[in-house]
């Protein structure tokens, strides 16, 4: 082909359009969206606290004392006052959010991960491949979540790694369906057709046209799930399937405070607030990131 | 990009054959052996350097004929020999190879272009699947947006969203010429655009061709566009092939009543010399069951005992200049009253 | 034809005085209509010709408040048969749709309800606007499908939108905007969808039923083949401006603005097949960023100084002509 073609300049485009990116105007709009930016600014509070919990706690979580149970807030520099056996509310709690996080977040990458491939590789291949992958996921998908995560760490016993595997189990079924959907969606589009029609492969295809596109509603989703991961993580502990006593874990620190909700229940009450307040965080910020990416422009 | 034999069969050699073409898709939900036939036995030549224009109304399978000749949707029957290659048999070339050498512009739409990607990476994306580094294809690319008229360092890095409906277009041409086609398919590639800018793209195909040697299968419903940009035309109605011939002769002396009727239903241009009567009534039949003999008798003005019960053939087509229809009234004897003499 | 020919001393049906129309989001504000002008007598077709993003089906929908009212800023004036359109209450504004006024679309698939037959859809319109019986009002429809000839209509009344084929489809709608018998009819791309054969067929109906019921019309259209089927007068839009007005055997003929002149050439029709066409160079402006002056100017070969410093005002050239150009008098393009 000769490479020297010189159009008439009154076939050049004069000029391009001046505008931001994809990411730059969902960028944009998140600046502008006060309270995702605010919600966003407690989770990554909530992390860093996780993260950085020996240093920021003022005392030993585990340190119990006879004399000091169900103090209430304030007494003797324990700011949230103290629990069953003594210890301070605010060290457990900082150092409780370790344990959640990781069972609310874990899960949902594993989920992610899993049920992503198996999502998108049910969604871009044949309908037998399809078939075989979703219907699997069909009969987990029939339980209710909760009664198949404590169906699940009831039989394989308690503890945080089997507390991990059943929420993995329990959200890999609907990321799957996630990806699936979003990847059929993708596959009929014009410019899939385009690319399979310069001779490109299936791998091809999908490493560069199909999972950027799907990516998006996948991270999304998945941002959602890890406050029904922190929720349910807690649960399990609450009904004694999650970690094991002492360890410091808002589920547990719940179901042992409740007995004593008639003593002092606002220190009982405090766990319960944490998971409020982290849970509804993730709900927002993951809220709010996916109204700002649903940009049709 | 490597060089695949320029011309391999001649210049007097069809570069695109496609014989007795089939496809019929399954109806969903409909009666069990309820088809639509919407490519139903269609043959033609394509040959070097010209451009045949495809016209017919939505349902007449034009664009799925425009996939089945590049295999994006299998075929049911029929074959296609491209410059005497047949396209996936044995002693042929594969249907890759067949890719490398036809490519497709498809109509603008939101879907036309990879959102999540600039469009130097889609252009580069062809030549990168055939071998060339990922540094290659981003040159080609480079090289490929000038030739379209848009400037490399100003379009390349923009994604689909930040650009007009013309500018899309110009890179989805682009994305076919990255690598070097010999023939292009163009599927209603201007309709959706504005007319200022359709003329605007129309122009730049017309010098792209010049430029590059290029062949052209150019599908439209707008005749007055087919008609400024073919040499051939081909006018397709229910699935089959009821006109073929060079343009000037289809645009005025065309032998099909549907063809008629498709020419007398263009807008007038004239306020002065209206429109008054529907040049045909009623909308196109449903192809999932098609009139029996010839599709097109429950709207023709002509239509006579014998087009209910057989299908009239296309006859054969000799060269370039051979201008045919799938009528009753063109064969003599056929048993029409209005059927050619030969004297 | 009477290409234009129009009673000159009826009283306007729908005069519209400076329509300003701005969509306003997070991001930016978008000037979709900047001062639009025009009026349409009893009786009368105006096609509003432009090409996307020129505010042509903005202006139609502005007529009948069918713009989203939380991110919509619209001043300026609209009077339709002596009602102020955008001082409407809500009660009074649902009298106005689809009794006074009634609109068609490009895409009836999605302007008809896909749960109800065409029969009851059209019933409840009647039932609605002239509070009668649903065995009148069925009757009615009937009526309606007959004039708008879709064949065998008695049994169509009982068909689901999705059972008949777009022509069938577009003639439904039209029936059901004509059921309250209309002064003014909006129609936005009625027939852009629809094949050639069956375009043509639409247009010839609407054509006659229009001159039979006397309505006065408003067309929006991109095509100026379509627009010179049907229309009296037309108006061209550009970047949300009437760029030019007149009797459509006179615009067509004569156009007087270079964007006009520029759309015309553009539009293929019977061109010299060894030639470029004369394209206009470049694409529409940003609507987000309106140049000070004429819109146009960047792709216009005319264009000068003048041209770019202000938006220029509306100039009367010749009787019922209208053109926005400060280089009128300038030939054509080379």
């Amino acid at each position: 082909m000769p490479n020297t073609m010189t159009l008439p300049t009154s076939m050049i485009e004069p000029a391009a359009p001046k505008q931001r990116g994809y990411w730059g105007s969902v960028g944009n709009r998140l600046r502008y969206d006060p309270v995702t930016v605010f919600f966003g600014l407690v989770v990554l509070a909530i992390i860093l606290a996780a993260v950085f919990a020996p240093l920021l706690a003022p005392f030993d979580p585990y340190k119990e004392s006879i004399i000091g149970r169900l103090k209430p807030l304030g007494w003797k520099g324990h700011w949230l006052g103290t629990d069953e056996l003594g210890r301070d509310i605010l060290s457990r709690l900082i150092h409780g959010g370790r344990v959640s996080l990781l069972m609310g977040v874990v899960p949902v990458a594993i989920a992610t991960l899993v049920g992503g491939t198996l999502g998108v590789v049910g969604g871009f291949g044949g309908r037998k491949v399809n078939t075989a992958i979703m219907r699997t996921m069909d009969v987990f998908y029939a339980f209710p979540s909760v009664l198949l995560a404590v169906a699940i760490s009831g039989a394989m016993g308690g503890g945080a790694t089997n507390g991990m595997i059943a929420l993995s189990m329990v959200f890999t079924p609907a990321m799957c369906r996630v990806a699936e959907t979003a990847t059929a969606q993708v596959k009929n589009l014009d410019f899939v057709e385009a690319a399979r029609a310069t001779g490109a492969g299936t791998l091809t295809i999908l490493r560069y046209h199909i999972l950027g596109n799907v990516l998006g509603p996948v991270f999304i989703y998945a941002s959602s799930l890890v406050s029904v991961g922190i929720l349910l993580a807690s649960g399990l502990s609450f009904l004694g399937l999650g970690v094991k006593p002492p360890t410091a874990d808002w589920g547990l620190m719940l179901s042992t405070l409740r007995q004593s909700i008639y003593v002092n229940p606002v220190v009982c009450a405090l766990p319960g607030a944490a998971i409020l307040i982290t849970s509804v965080s993730f709900n927002l910020l993951s809220d709010g990131i996916r109204s700002a990416m649903d940009v049709r422009m | 990009m490597a060089m695949i034999d320029p011309d391999r069969g001649g210049p007097a050699q069809p570069l695109l054959i496609a014989r007795d073409l089939r496809k019929h898709f399954k109806v969903k939900g409909g009666a069990p052996g309820a088809v639509v036939r919407a490519v139903d036995g269609v043959s033609f030549n394509v040959f070097k350097g010209e451009t045949l224009g495809v016209v017919g109304e939505s349902g007449c399978g034009k664009s799925t004929l425009a996939r089945l000749l590049l295999h994006l949707i299998e075929p049911d029957g029929g074959e296609l020999v491209f410059d005497g290659d047949p396209v996936g048999e044995i002693r042929g070339i594969s249907v890759n190879a067949l890719r490398r050498q036809v490519q497709m512009v498809f109509q603008d739409s939101s879907s036309s272009l990879n959102p999540r990607m600039p469009v130097r990476d889609s252009i580069a994306f062809g030549p990168y699947v055939h071998g060339k580094t990922k540094a290659e294809a981003g040159r080609i690319a480079r090289d490929v947006l000038v030739k379209v008229g848009l400037k490399p360092d100003l379009f390349g890095p923009r994604y689909p969203h930040e650009l007009s409906g013309g500018q899309k277009q110009r890179i989805n041409i682009a994305r076919a010429l990255a690598i070097e086609p010999r023939m292009v398919i163009l599927d209603e590639a201007v309709s959706a655009l504005d007319k200022s800018v359709e003329a605007q793209v129309l122009n730049l195909l017309r010098a792209l061709k010049e430029n590059f040697n290029l062949t052209y299968l150019f599908i439209s419903h707008d005749l007055s566009v087919v008609r400024y940009i073919s040499d051939r035309v081909l006018v397709m109605y229910l699935g089959a092939v009821v006109e073929l011939g060079p343009v000037q002769d289809i645009f005025s002396r065309p032998k099909h009543p549907y063809t008629t009727a498709l020419l007398a239903s263009r807008p007038s241009m004239d306020p002065a010399r209206r429109i008054e009567e529907p040049p045909i009534t009623g909308d196109p039949p449903s192809p999932i069951n098609p009139p029996s003999g010839c599709r097109f008798r429950t709207r023709c003005p002509h239509a006579e005992a014998v087009c209910a019960q057989t299908q009239p053939v296309l006859g054969a087509w000799n060269d370039q200049d051979s201008h045919i229809a799938a009528c009753h009234m063109q064969v003599p004897e056929s048993g029409h009253s209005l059927a050619i003499r030969t004297h | 034809m009477d290409g234009g020919v129009v009673p000159t001393l009826a009283p306007a049906l729908v005069s519209v005085e400076d329509l300003t129309v701005r969509f306003v989001t997070r991001d930016s504000t978008a000037h979709a209509v900047n001062g639009v002008t025009f009026s349409v007598r009893p009786g009368e077709v105006l096609c509003i010709l432009g090409e996307s993003g020129s505010g042509k089906s903005v202006t139609l929908r502005a007529l009948m408040r069918l713009l989203p009212p939380g991110k919509t800023r619209i001043s300026g004036s609209i009077t339709v048969d002596g009602q102020d359109v955008l001082a409407l209450n809500p009660a009074a504004l649902r009298r106005l749709r689809g009794g006074l006024v009634s609109m068609i679309f490009q895409e009836p698939m999605t302007a008809l309800d896909p749960v109800y037959t065409i029969g009851d859809q059209i019933a409840e319109t009647v039932m609605r606007h002239k509070g009668v019986s649903k065995t009148v009002a069925l009757a009615r429809a009937l009526e309606l499908l007959e004039l708008v000839k879709i064949p065998s209509a008695a049994s169509r009344l009982n068909n689901y939108p999705h059972e008949l084929s777009g022509g069938l489809r577009q003639r439904a709608m039209i029936a059901m905007a004509l059921s309250c018998g209309p002064r003014l009819l909006l129609a936005d791309e009625p027939t852009t969808a629809l094949d050639a054969t069956v375009q043509i067929q639409v247009l010839i109906l609407l054509r006659k039923l229009q001159k039979e019921m006397g309505m006065g019309t408003i067309f929006v259209t991109h095509d100026l083949g379509v627009a010179s089927e049907i229309a009296d007068r037309i108006a061209v839009m550009y970047a949300g401006r009437v760029v030019e007005e007149g009797p459509v055997a006179d615009v067509l003929a004569n156009p007087l603005h270079p964007y006009t002149r520029g759309l015309m050439a553009s539009t293929v029709h019977g061109q010299d097949r060894s030639r470029d066409i004369d394209a206009i160079p470049g694409s529409p402006p940003d609507l987000r960023q309106l140049p000070p002056g004429c819109a146009f100017a960047p792709r216009c070969s005319l264009a000068a100084g003048e041209c770019l410093s202000a938006v220029p005002e509306p100039r009367f050239p010749a009787p019922g002509r209208m053109a926005r150009c400060v280089r009128l008098g300038v030939p054509a393009f080379a």
